[in-house]
């Protein structure tokens, strides 16, 4: 078999110029297409969804005993308390925002929303941060992950977001928000009973999870849809047995009727323990695979952090 | 009849066939036991394999299941050391003969114990034979220790080209060490383990890094959990030099250091307990100790690799190029050295910088973000030890040639790729923030599900291989079988 080592003709080498310059411009071609797929993932229009929940709204928790933890433990809440029957939304907490200003209960410092916090006894346990007295952060005004906006007057939530869970709040934001109200983050044991009842359910609904039963990681709900398997946040109450838009969801409502208390969003509680200064973090958000979504998983971060994937709701009555 | 007493015991009483048996059964496992999470859950394969197994999968016992997986591995693993430590290092036969067919029930008992009884429903029948098998295993530890005794007068004053002090080989006190190191640190989990909801109440190490006031006993169980690691490590680090015949200078250097780094190690994963405030320093100062031994067995299996290889195609002043081709002529053995220093990569250094900055890094992240940090450090270290295991494999079943070339590789760079890819994943949050991580970790798992699937598919092509063989009246494992009589 002979192979032809002669150069190439002129009129070759401008072929195989000709064929170079087709592939790279087909490359590039593939490349903007690439990019132009992916801007248009990142800005496509927001699915809105009225789930006829309304966020206003609380649900009574009853008095006694129930079964906490993994190991399902005894363990008696002697009063009844009401907790809010979805996650705070960020039409909420614009509201509140502006309501705060005006009553300076918080201020805007460098585009930040700080508030005054008593600061934490600090007991110098291993990794423990000094949590100091003064103006803590509650917010971020611009943060990417921010669905409210502020004009130079106002916050107001975007409007495809109005219904969604508040959410790249800190906890000193939460904090403040229940209490503006004379309200309280629930504690961890609050939060849990809520979310389980008196059976020792590992979901706020029964023992199964289902994909179309609450917003966690590859869920397939339309909110994931030109995004990716994390998602984004569904509006609260989303999960309620209704079709939007061709989906059908599974009524994920907990024992006692609140929604989303397992995934969509991690929700802030309100301990804060000897020797630590993280704060808890329940229920599992978008960002985490089923198994995080178990009512008795913990998460935990410093009092400051704020994501797109950490809300909260509000507790009262003791 | 004969035939069957045959490949028994080929598959039972060979060394070949003891890890071939202990490797398809990990393969196996990992098989099945992939398709529970990750992408192949995804795919909706978790649902099929529970189906089609009749697994129950009740969700608070995920943790429980996963210690009983991990241990139902582990302990295989611990098993195919045994053998091969048992082949390479000298031993009474009888003694060999009892260690290897102690933790051959041992660990069949404990993994086809554990995991009947904690993904099939609660037997607790299996659980007793989980038990059981564990404890054969421990069992085997001790005969196992025992018969490495440096002190045997029939062991002593050995070749001087090996470390050696006083007349005792430092080597066979090297796997000693490790051998007794290990039985401790077993007790060390097996004890304060039975604690905890009479041995029915777990949790995952991780879940509770951040908890104030660790019990002892929690303590004791997140000590044991990282030693053993460890000291698999160690052994296979030994190993790895017995396969290369470590010797020489930086064997007498290299052998101290292991003996010294073991114990010193071992005694700070202990003192956790006790006393934790200065724990970790004592394990940082026994794995400078270890690392710098495993340190020197790569310079000398490479500097060996390149010499042989120049050597058997009559190069003798090579140039750079042709000592690199020398060192890369054979991904089997190149690649069970390159895992170590590439583990200091994916693993080490990482380990490091993350201690380092552990205040300004994983501690500002939410304890979920940290606990990926931690899961994903460690399962690669398990990983990197895995395909070690099965490049030695390869080697001792003599793979030729180019199927050896290409196992080889199949198993080395695809590796490679996937430790980097879950390195990255689990380093993620330094450099891309929660909304903006999408696009990256859709890249990362892409190439990390496509190299693990290659390993494993390869992993699989030499299982599938060997048990065809096996149905041949004279088949490789026949001609294995004869060597190892022949030995």
């Amino acid at each position: 078999m002979n192979s032809d080592r002669r150069p190439p003709t002129a009129d070759a080498r401008s072929q195989i110029t000709d064929n170079r310059q087709r592939v790279a411009g087909i490359c590039v071609a593939l490349l903007a297409i690439a990019l132009a797929a992916c801007a248009s993932a990142q800005t496509s229009a927001l699915p809105k969804f009225d789930t006829g929940v309304d966020p206003e709204s609380w649900a009574t928790i009853p008095a006694g005993e129930f079964l906490f933890g993994q190991q399902s433990e005894r363990v008696k809440v002697d009063y009844a308390f009401e907790m809010m029957v979805t996650d705070v939304t960020n039409a909420q907490y614009a509201r509140y925002l502006n309501r705060a200003l005006a009553d300076a209960k918080v201020k805007i410092v460098n585009r930040q929303i700080v508030g005054a916090y008593p600061g934490d006894a600090f007991t110098g346990y291993r990794h423990e941060k000094k949590i100091e007295a003064g103006d803590k952060l509650h917010l971020v005004v611009g943060a990417p992950d921010l669905r409210i906006v502020y004009d130079g007057a106002s916050f107001h939530a975007k409007p495809e977001y109005a219904n969604h869970p508040a959410v790249a709040i800190t906890w000193f934001g939460a904090k403040a928000y229940c209490e503006y109200f004379g309200w309280r983050l629930p504690s961890e044991i609050e939060w849990e009973k809520a979310a389980r009842g008196t059976d020792g359910r590992a979901y706020p609904w029964g023992d199964a999870i289902a994909k179309n039963q609450a917003n966690s990681y590859n869920s397939l709900d339309p909110f994931e849809r030109g995004i990716g398997a994390q998602g984004d946040t569904t509006p609260v109450g989303f999960y309620n047995g209704k079709t939007y838009a061709g989906y059908a969801t599974r009524d994920a409502q907990s024992a006692y009727g609140l929604y989303d208390m397992a995934g969509n969003v991690w929700q802030w509680t309100g301990e804060v323990y000897k020797g630590t200064h993280y704060r808890y973090l329940r229920g599992g958000s978008k960002q985490n695979y089923e198994y995080n979504l178990r009512v008795w998983t913990r998460n935990s971060a410093e009092p400051d952090y704020y994501a797109a994937s950490v809300g909260f709701r509000c507790a009262r009555g003791k | 009849m004969q035939g069957l007493l045959e490949r028994y015991n080929f598959l039972f009483r060979s060394t070949r066939g003891l890890v071939l048996v202990a490797l398809a059964l990990i393969a196996l496992v990992t098989a099945i036991w992939g398709m529970l999470s990750g992408p192949m859950a995804d795919l909706g394969l978790r649902d099929l394999v529970v189906r089609l197994t009749g697994m129950v999968l009740e969700p608070a016992e995920r943790e429980g299941r996963i210690i009983l997986l991990y241990h139902a591995i582990a302990l295989a693993i611990v098993a195919i050391e045994v053998y091969l430590i048992s082949a390479r290092v000298p031993m009474r036969a009888p003694e060999r003969a009892h260690i290897n067919a102690t933790i051959t029930v041992g660990y069949l008992a404990a993994m086809i114990g554990g995991l009947g009884f904690g993904y099939f429903g609660h037997n607790w029948i299996l659980h007793g034979i989980f038990i059981a098998g564990q404890s054969l295993v421990f069992f085997a530890g001790i005969l196992f220790a025992a018969a490495l005794n440096p002190w045997r007068a029939e062991y002593r004053a050995p070749n001087p080209a090996y470390a050696s002090w006083r007349g005792i080989d430092l080597e066979r006190a090297a796997f000693f060490t490790m051998a007794v190191a290990t039985l401790g640190s077993a007790l060390f989990g097996a004890i304060p383990g039975s604690f905890f909801g009479n041995g029915f109440t777990v949790f995952l190490a991780e879940d509770t890094i951040r908890e104030v006031g660790k019990t002892p006993f929690q303590l004791a169980v997140i000590g044991h959990l990282h030693i053993m690691l460890t000291l698999v490590a160690i052994a296979l680090a030994l190993l790895v030099g017995r396969w290369f015949d470590f010797k020489g200078r930086l064997h007498k250097i290299a052998m101290p250091l292991m003996i010294a780094g073991t114990i010193t190690i071992s005694l700070g994963a202990w003192f956790v307990v006790p006393f934790r405030e200065i724990a970790h320093t004592i394990i940082y100062v026994g794995s400078v100790g270890v690392l710098l031994a495993a340190l020197f067995l790569v310079i000398f299996g490479f500097d060996k690799l390149i010499r042989e290889n120049l050597a058997a195609r009559q190069i003798a002043q090579a140039n750079l190029a042709q000592k690199f081709r020398a060192l890369i002529e054979d991904p089997v053995k190149f690649g069970a050295l390159w895992q170590m220093v590439y583990m200091n990569f994916v693993v080490t250094f990482i380990g490091i910088f993350m201690a380092l900055q552990l205040s300004r890094v994983m501690r500002v992240w939410p304890h979920r973000e940290e606990r990926i940090t931690l899961t994903g450090h460690w399962h690669i270290l398990a990983s990197i030890i895995a395909t070690i295991i099965i490049l030695y494999y390869a080697d001792l079943i003599g793979l030729q040639g180019r199927v050896r070339k290409w196992f080889g590789w199949l198993i080395v760079i695809p590796s490679n790729i996937a430790f980097g890819a879950a390195a990255l994943f689990s380093t993620k949050r330094l450099y891309v923030t929660e909304s903006a991580q999408q696009p990256l970790v859709d890249a990362i798992m892409l190439t990390l599900d496509a190299a693990l699937a290659t390993v494993l598919i390869a992993l699989a092509a030499l299982m599938v291989w060997r048990l065809i063989d096996l149905f041949k009246r004279n088949g490789k494992w026949a001609q294995e079988a004869r060597e190892e009589v022949a030995e």
